[in-house]
C-alpha cells in the first residue's frame, strides 16, 4: 500500500523543525475545534428547539455561535497553520526560524489569545465585528503575536536564497496581509469610523480574512504538500503566477459584497461584484493547474489519503468559487442574501475546503511528528466519509434552505411561516452535522490511541 | 519583479492592499465626511421617550432600581430622563452585541424582494451616522425579522414576556429565551433587561412614519404588492 499516512521512519533532522512545536500546535487546534463543534451543535438544537440548556446565561446560544466562528477561524484555523508553517517554511528554506524561544512564545501567547478571546465572548464582551468579535481589549495583544509570527517565519525566507517556490510567495504576502487586515477590521469601525463606511470596512475585513490569511496560507501549503506527496512538480508555473497575482489584486477588492443592497454607494457594490467574478476566474485557473497535477496519478485518490482529502477539499473549492460568482449578482443577492444559502456557503468553504487541507495535513504529518502510525486506518477512513458526507449533506440542505426562505420572504406571508418552513431543513441540518462531529470523534480518538502508542513505543526504546 | 520577495511583499502583500483600502474604505469615509456623526445623546428622540417613560410607569420599582428617582422638580425631569436614557441606550447596545442578536437579526431594509412593505422605508446611509453603530449593526443572518424599523411596532409588555420566554407570544419561537435579563419574572425586567428594551424601540425611532402612533397596521393586512395605489 503506497500510502502517505503510513510513516515510513525517515530519518529526521530536528535543528530544522522543531517537531514537539508543530505537534503542540496541532493538538491546540485540534481542541479548539472540539469546542467549536458544542457551540454549532448548540445553535443546531436552539433552531429545532430541541436545546435542553435553555436560560442559562453562559449558555447563550448566541454567544456559542460566536465562539463557533471564532474557534474556527483563530483556534483552529490559526493553530492548524502555525504548525504546518513550522513544518513547511524551515524545510523549504532549509534555515530555521529566527529564534525557537520565540516560537513556543508566540504559541503561549497564541493561546492566551483564543483562550481570552472565548472567555471573554462568554462574559458578554463581544466585539460587534462579524469573524472579529475579539473583545476589544485583546486586539492589541492579537496584533504583537501576528507581528512576532511574521517577522519569526520571514527571517528564514529572507534568507532564502535562488527563485522563491510559489508556496513562499503567498506566505509572504499573506504575513503582510494578516496583520493588516486584523488591524483595520478590528480598530477602525471600532474606534475611528461608524455607520456605511464603517460597514465597507468590515465587508473587507470578513473577506479579507478568508481571502488574504486563510486562502493564501491554504494555497501555499498545498502547493508545497501535493507534489511532495504525488513526488512530481507543479503542473504549470505559469499557471501558478496568474493565480497568486491574480488572488493578490482582485481578492481584497471584493469585501463590500457582503453587504449588497445596504446604503454604501452603489458604484462601490457593483465594483466588488466584478472584483468577485475576476476571483473566480483566477480561482479556476488555480484549480486547473493542481488537476494538470493529479492527471496521470488519479488513483492516488483512492490509495493516499491526505490526497485524498487535499483534492475533495480543490474540488469543493471550486463549488463555493462557483457559487460566489453566481451568488454575488445582484439578481441572486435579491433572494439568497441573509438565508441559509450563505450559511452553507461558509461551511463549504470554512470546513470543506480549508479545514479538510489541514485535516489532510495533520493526517499526512501526525504520523511523523510522533515516530509510529496512526492507530486505525479504518478510522482515517471513518473520519473523512463521515465528514465529507455529512458537509455535502448539509450543504445542499443549507443551500436549498436559503431558497425556500427567500421565497417566502418575498411573498410577505407573516415570518413565522418561513421559521416554521425551514424546521424540516434546520432537522437535517442538525443530523449532518452530528455526522460530521462523529466523524472527528474518530478523529479525536484515533489521534488520542496514536499518541499514547506513540508514548509507549518510545518509551521502550 | 513577479517572483521577487520585495516585488510579492512591496507590490502583492502591501500595494494592493492599500488600493482596496482606498478605492473600498476611503471613498466611503470621504463621501459622508459632511455627514457627522450623532451622539447618543443627540439620538434620544421624543418617539423614544415616550417608551422609556413607559417603561418607568409599567415597571416602577424595576426601573428605579436601575435608574434611581427623578428628580422632584418637574422641570428638571425631561433632562433626567434623557440622560438616563441614553445610558439605557449604551447598556442595550452592548447586550445586543455580547448575545449575538445581530447574527440573528439585521437592521437594513433592503430595496428589493418587497422588503419595504415588509418594514417600511428602505435603510438610507444618515440612518446609521451615529455612535450606536460603531461598529454598525448591519447583520448578515435573519433568522428573525430585520429590526431596523422594530421601534414602536410592540409594547414594552410585549418585549419583556418575548425576551423572558419568546414562545409565550410567538408559538414555536426559535429564538434562545433570556431570563437573565429580568429578576426572576417578566415583570421585573433588571437594568440590562430595561436597556435592551430600549435599545429595540429606538431602533426606527428617528423616522416620521413611526408606526405605533401613526400608520401601524397588523402584518397580515399590509397590501400585498402589485396594485397601484394613486
Ligand atoms: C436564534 C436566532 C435568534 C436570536 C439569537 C435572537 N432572535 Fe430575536 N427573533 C428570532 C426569531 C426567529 C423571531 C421571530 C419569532 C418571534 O417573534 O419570536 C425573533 C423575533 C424577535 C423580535 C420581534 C420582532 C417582531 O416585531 O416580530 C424582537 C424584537 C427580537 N427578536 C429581538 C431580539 C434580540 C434583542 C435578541 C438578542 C437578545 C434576539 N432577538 C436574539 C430569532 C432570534
Amino acid at each position: 500500500m503506497s500510502d502517505a499516512a503510513t510513516y515510513v521512519g525517515e530519518p529526521f533532522d530536528d535543528k530544522l523543525v522543531d517537531r514537539k512545536l508543530v505537534l503542540w500546535y496541532f493538538l491546540a487546534a485540534v481542541t479548539f475545534f472540539a469546542v467549536s463543534l458544542l457551540g454549532g451543535l448548540l445553535m443546531a438544537l436552539q433552531l429545532v428547539r430541541w436545546n435542553p440548556l435553555q436560560g442559562i446565561e453562559l449558555l447563550s446560544p448566541g454567544r456559542w455561535r460566536m465562539i463557533h466562528t471564532n474557534a474556527i477561524a483563530y483556534g483552529w484555523l490559526a493553530n492548524a497553520f502555525l504548525g504546518s508553517l513550522h513544518w513547511a517554511i524551515p524545510r523549504l528554506t532549509l534555515r530555521p526560524v529566527a529564534n525557537k524561544a520565540l516560537s513556543w512564545f508566540i504559541f503561549g501567547a497564541w493561546q492566551f489569545v483564543v483562550l481570552a478571546t472565548a472567555v471573554g465572548i462568554l462574559l458578554g464582551e463581544a466585539q460587534g465585528l462579524e469573524w472579529g468579535e475579539t473583545p476589544v481589549w485583546i486586539d492589541p495583544l492579537a496584533l504583537v503575536g501576528l507581528f512576532l509570527v511574521a517577522v519569526n517565519f520571514m527571517a528564514p525566507i529572507a534568507q532564502a536564497r535562488g527563485p522563491l517556490y510559489v508556496t513562499l510567495w503567498y506566505f509572504m504576502a499573506a504575513f503582510v496581509w494578516t496583520f493588516l487586515t486584523y488591524a483595520m477590521g478590528n480598530l477602525l469601525p471600532e474606534y475611528w469610523v461608524s455607520g456605511t463606511s464603517g460597514g465597507a470596512i468590515a465587508g473587507l475585513f470578513i473577506h479579507d480574512l478568508v481571502g488574504l490569511f486563510v486562502t493564501p496560507l491554504g494555497w501555499g501549503l498545498m502547493y508545497y504538500f501535493v507534489p511532495i506527496l504525488l513526488k512530481k512538480p507543479i503542473w504549470s508555473h505559469g499557471l501558478s503566477l496568474v493565480g497568486f497575482w491574480g488572488l493578490a489584486f482582485f481578492y481584497p477588492l471584493n469585501g463590500i459584497h457582503h453587504f449588497l443592497y445596504t446604503p454604501i454607494p452603489m458604484f462601490l457594490q457593483y465594483g466588488a461584484v466584478i472584483a468577485t467574478v475576476a476571483v473566480e476566474l483566477v480561482v479556476t485557473t488555480v484549480v486547473i493547474n493542481f488537476f494538470g497535477t493529479i492527471w496521470g496519478s488519479g488513483r492516488a485518490v483512492v490509495t493516499n489519503l491526505p490526497i485524498r482529502w487535499f483534492y475533495t477539499g480543490m474540488v469543493f473549492y471550486f463549488i463555493t468559487c462557483l457559487q460566489c460568482a453566481m451568488q454575488v449578482t445582484l439578481t441572486f443577492q435579491a433572494l439568497i442574501h441573509f438565508t441559509d444559502w450563505v450559511v452553507g456557503h461558509a461551511h463549504l468553504v470554512m470546513f470543506g475546503v480549508f479545514s479538510f487541507w489541514l485535516i489532510g495535513i495533520m493526517t499526512y504529518l501526525i504520523p511523523r511528528l510522533v515516530g509510529c502510525d496512526w492507530y486505525s486506518r479504518e478510522l482515517c477512513e471513518w473520519h473523512y466519509w463521515l465528514s465529507a458526507g455529512g458537509l455535502l449533506v448539509m450543504f445542499v440542505d443549507l443551500g436549498l434552505a436559503g431558497m425556500f426562505q427567500g421565497y417566502f420572504w418575498a411573498s410577505l406571508l407573516p415570518w413565522d411561516v418561513s421559521v416554521d418552513g425551514s424546521q424540516p431543513f434546520w432537522i437535517v441540518r442538525l443530523f449532518a452535522g452530528l455526522a460530521i462531529i462523529g466523524g472527528q470523534l474518530c478523529f479525536f480518538y484515533n489521534l488520542y490511541r496514536t499518541l499514547t502508542a506513540s508514548r509507549g513505543a518510545t518509551a521502550h526504546v | 519583479m513577479f517572483e521577487s520577495k520585495s516585488g510579492v511583499l512591496l507590490i502583492g502583500g502591501l500595494g494592493f492592499f492599500l488600493l482596496a483600502f482606498v478605492s473600498n474604505a476611503l471613498v466611503p469615509i470621504r463621501m459622508y465626511q459632511n455627514m457627522p456623526e450623532q451622539t447618543v445623546q443627540q439620538l434620544v428622540n421624543e418617539n423614544l421617550l415616550y417608551q422609556f417613560e413607559d417603561l418607568h410607569k409599567r415597571y416602577p420599582e424595576s426601573f428605579e432600581a436601575a435608574y434611581g428617582k427623578p428628580p422632584a422638580d418637574e422641570a428638571a425631569q425631561p433632562e433626567w430622563y434623557r440622560a438616563k436614557c441614553a445610558d439605557a441606550l449604551i447598556l442595550g447596545r452592548k447586550s445586543y452585541v455580547a448575545e449575538g442578536c445581530w447574527h440573528c437579526h439585521s437592521q437594513f431594509v433592503r430595496p428589493v424582494s418587497r422588503e419595504a412593505e415588509r418594514w417600511g422605508e428602505v435603510s438610507k446611509s444618515w440612518e446609521y451616522q451615529n455612535e450606536l453603530q460603531r461598529p454598525v449593526m448591519f447583520g448578515t443572518r435573519r433568522v428573525g425579522p430585520d429590526l431596523t424599523r422594530e421601534g414602536g411596532r410592540r409594547s414594552n409588555d410585549w418585549h419583556t414576556v418575548h425576551f423572558f420566554r419568546p414562545t409565550m407570544v410567538s408559538e414555536g419561537s426559535p429564538m434562545p429565551e433570556y431570563p437573565w435579563f429580568f429578576d426572576g419574572d417578566p415583570n421585573r425586567p433588571n437594568a440590562r433587561g430595561l436597556g435592551l428594551i430600549t435599545y429595540v424601540q429606538w431602533l426606527g425611532s428617528w423616522l416620521e412614519s413611526y408606526p405605533y402612533y401613526e400608520q401601524f397596521q397588523p402584518m397580515a393586512t399590509v397590501n400585498t404588492g402589485d396594485d397601484d395605489e394613486q
